[in-house]
């Protein structure tokens, strides 16, 4: 228990998606513009994050590590695929960002509308991916661990998102220079965010 | 049709992404690898050459399945065909530079999700001839990589001292060693990146006033 309550802490805060592996900041600049629509596309990336880090983790340990088909036959167990995770990892991710797209379609049709084209796109939003290949990275011991490792990870992205969209909405009354405004100041808020939250590398889990 | 295979329109192609219409810092795609595997020109050197060769690939391997592609699939093929050139480069860098592929760890397979390559399948290569897109590819793979390499090189220059691996400032500047000067060992760390990319913005919008936001 006291081990899945550390890697959720860790996955928020210390290796923190945006200001740590700079994962997803495709989005994470393009729909921080109000926060509601932050919200919205936060919380999918969260659900979205939550299923494939789980799905994948079994994905890798029954079918794709080196000797990982055993419990078809034991003559595989010399069998590798790793080669192919990343194709397989992707093609996970893409049909439950499809999912995920019809249900949000269904149940918040307003969401729906103003996320528009990045709902699609989470598909290529490399945290997505980037959670997956840390996770196999990481040699989690169960699935508990992983999906902690997912929500986690998830759940420190959409803090990111929302604290950016609520800067950049504040921003918007200051007086900054014509050549820094938009992209610019943007980056820059993002890496004194970035240098706060390493504050929290100090903390021992 | 028969146009000479570098005129002046194709050659725009090449040239215009590296200034008025930068993939990262003008058209905003692609910046999570850029930022993440420049803490050292060597990494950042390798990244930009393999961007380079996927991007150029897929853009004439979709370019030349254009008209057969159904456009209700097309976002899985795209991810199909980019994935297997990843693959490929992954296996190439693991083969040759062993060492470099695990300083990148998990930023190549990222490449599928780098959102230039898709970005530029969708805008160009689904409407163009091969070679067109193939010039595209590299122009803007290439836009990619100079920003790549610049924060590559003045992060590893402050931070470490050095360049490509050789050591820049004497040794005996080092306050270790009697003198005044010492590593700023901030720019190693993630978030200079981002700022370091965010002065190379203003930098360039203040001499190209065009770009400019309101």
């Amino acid at each position: 228990m006291e081990n899945l309550i550390n890697i959720f802490i860790k996955s928020i805060f210390i290796e923190n998606m945006v200001f740590a592996y700079f994962l997803g900041m495709c989005s994470y600049l393009a729909v921080s513009k109000t926060v509601k629509t932050a919200t919205g596309l936060g919380i999918a990336v969260i659900f979205v994050l939550g299923i494939t880090v789980p799905v994948d983790f079994l994905l890798e340990n029954y079918v794709l590590q080196e000797g990982a088909l055993t419990w078809i036959s034991p003559e595989f167990a010399n069998v590798d695929l790793s080669f192919l995770s990343f194709i397989m990892f992707i093609a996970v991710i893409a049909s439950m960002v499809q999912l995920v797209e019809m249900i949000v379609e269904k149940f918040a049709p307003v969401l729906y509308t103003q996320l528009g084209i990045f709902l699609p796109l989470i598909a290529v939003n490399c945290a997505i991916l980037g959670g997956s290949l840390f996770m196999q990275q990481k040699e989690f011991l169960n699935i508990g661990e992983a999906s902690v490792y997912g929500l986690g990870s998830g759940v420190g992205w959409f803090l990111a998102i929302v604290g950016i969209a609520a800067i950049r909405e504040k921003i918007q009354y200051s007086n900054v220079p014509p050549p820094l405004r938009g992209l610019g100041i943007t980056f820059i808020v993002t890496g004194l965010m970035g240098l706060a939250f390493m504050g929290f590398m100090g903390i021992k889990l | 049709m028969s146009e000479p295979l570098f005129s002046k329109k194709n050659l725009k192609l090449l040239s215009d992404p590296m200034d008025n219409s930068n993939p990262i810092t003008v058209q905003v795609l692609g910046i999570c690898s850029a930022l993440a595997v420049t803490a050292q020109l060597k990494p950042s050197v390798v990244m930009a050459l393999s961007v380079v060769a996927v991007m150029a690939f897929a853009n004439v391997i979709v370019s030349l399945l254009r008209n057969t592609i159904p456009n209700r699939i097309r976002i899985i093929v795209q991810l199909v065909v980019i994935a297997s050139l990843v693959i490929l480069v992954d296996q190439v860098l693991k083969a040759f530079v062993y060492d470099v592929s695990k300083q990148l760890s998990v930023f190549v397979g990222l490449i599928i999700t780098n959102c230039i390559i898709m970005g530029r399948l969708e805008a160009f290569a689904l409407g163009n001839r091969p070679w067109r897109s193939f010039l595209d590819g590299v122009g803007n793979a290439a836009g990619y990589g100079v920003i790549l390499i610049i924060v590559g090189f003045v992060r590893e220059l402050f931070g470490s001292g050095s360049i490509y691996g050789y050591q820049i400032i004497p040794d005996s500047w080092y306050i270790s060693n009697g003198g005044f000067y010492a590593n700023n060992g901030m720019m190693i760390l993630p978030p200079m990146a981002l700022i370091t990319v965010g002065i190379i913005i203003w930098v360039q919008r203040s001499r190209n006033r065009k770009l400019i936001e309101d």
